[in-house]
């Protein structure tokens, strides 16, 4: 039953990102991106890592794709993405090579005898009750410090995609003084 | 029986994919997503050897994993919008001069 369930979130993973990868079309790629981390959630729920499976549906697809989807509409979504890829054989032969090199660091761990485990979980809790329990003694200061990131990164979205946001995008593109190459063929 | 090499192996061609996503587009919209594609396929890694060996130290950088990429989407898409309202395109070609 997991080994259906994992070919099946595996395969499907695989051919939503590839369709994120290769796709000309910006919402194709979006969307296909959000259902590839809704099924990564799933391999976390088989993998017992309850609390993690659901971060991931609040936070990436609940936030992060909706944060993508918004700034889309900043964006011609609708229009195809015109691309001048020049050696697509160079990129797809560096890319083969350094996943193969990635299969040979991933694969380390299972060869490695002397990897034992640092915090493992409480006797007898729930997965979110142990993530719990070591995320606020022994990674208290690490979370700080992530929340304090968050709020920076808040404040800094907040300042760029707030700047000139009291004129409409038509008028600023014809008031900036970008050079005609910049700009052809924009609406 | 589903190992830890499988998850390691799915995260390994996942992270190749985000990859050839970030070597082959010129798109930025598209280059964030593949490092997003990227970001997870190291979550999934995380968490498989986490549960490999019994271990919450994993799950926990998978936390600070995706706090991290909610951030640097924040920051990123305000940029994106500022470059988009500037140059009225997302192309990277565009961007070869640093000129303010």
């Amino acid at each position: 039953m997991i080994t259906i369930a994992f070919y099946f979130f595996s395969i499907l993973i695989t051919l939503l990102f590839l369709v994120t990868v290769m796709s000309k079309n910006l919402l194709y790629a979006m969307t296909s991106l959000a259902a590839g981390m809704v099924l990564i959630s799933g391999l976390f729920f088989m993998l017992g890592a309850d609390f993690l499976g659901v971060v991931q549906l609040i936070v990436y697809v609940g936030a992060v794709m909706a944060l993508y989807s918004f700034a889309m509409m900043f964006f011609d979504a609708s229009r195809d993405i015109k691309e001048r890829n020049g050696s697509s054989m160079l990129v797809f032969a560096l890319g083969g090579a350094i996943a193969l090199l990635l299969v040979a660091m991933f694969s380390a761990p299972i060869i490695g005898e002397g990897a034992v485990g640092l915090y493992a979980s409480a006797e007898g809790a729930t997965n979110p009750q142990a993530v719990g329990l070591v995320l606020f003694t022994k990674y208290l200061v690490p979370f700080e410090v992530a929340a304090v990131m968050l709020l920076v990164a808040m404040i800094a979205g907040i300042i760029l995609a707030g700047k000139k946001m009291d004129v409409s995008l038509s008028t600023t593109e014809d008031e900036s003084d970008i050079t005609d190459d910049t700009q052809g063929g924009e609406k | 029986m589903i190992g830890l090499s499988h998850y390691l192996i799915l995260s390994a061609i996942l992270f190749s994919i985000g990859l050839v996503g970030v070597l082959r587009r010129r798109n930025l919209l598209m280059l964030f997503f593949a490092t997003e594609i990227m970001l997870n396929a190291a979550n999934i890694a995380f968490a498989a050897i986490s549960s490999h060996y019994n271990d919450l130290s994993g799950q926990m950088f998978a936390f600070f994993i995706v706090a991290v990429a909610a951030s640097e989407v924040a920051v990123g898409l305000g940029l994106l919008i500022v470059l988009h309202k500037k140059y009225g395109t997302l192309d990277l070609d565009n961007f070869t001069v640093m000129k303010g």
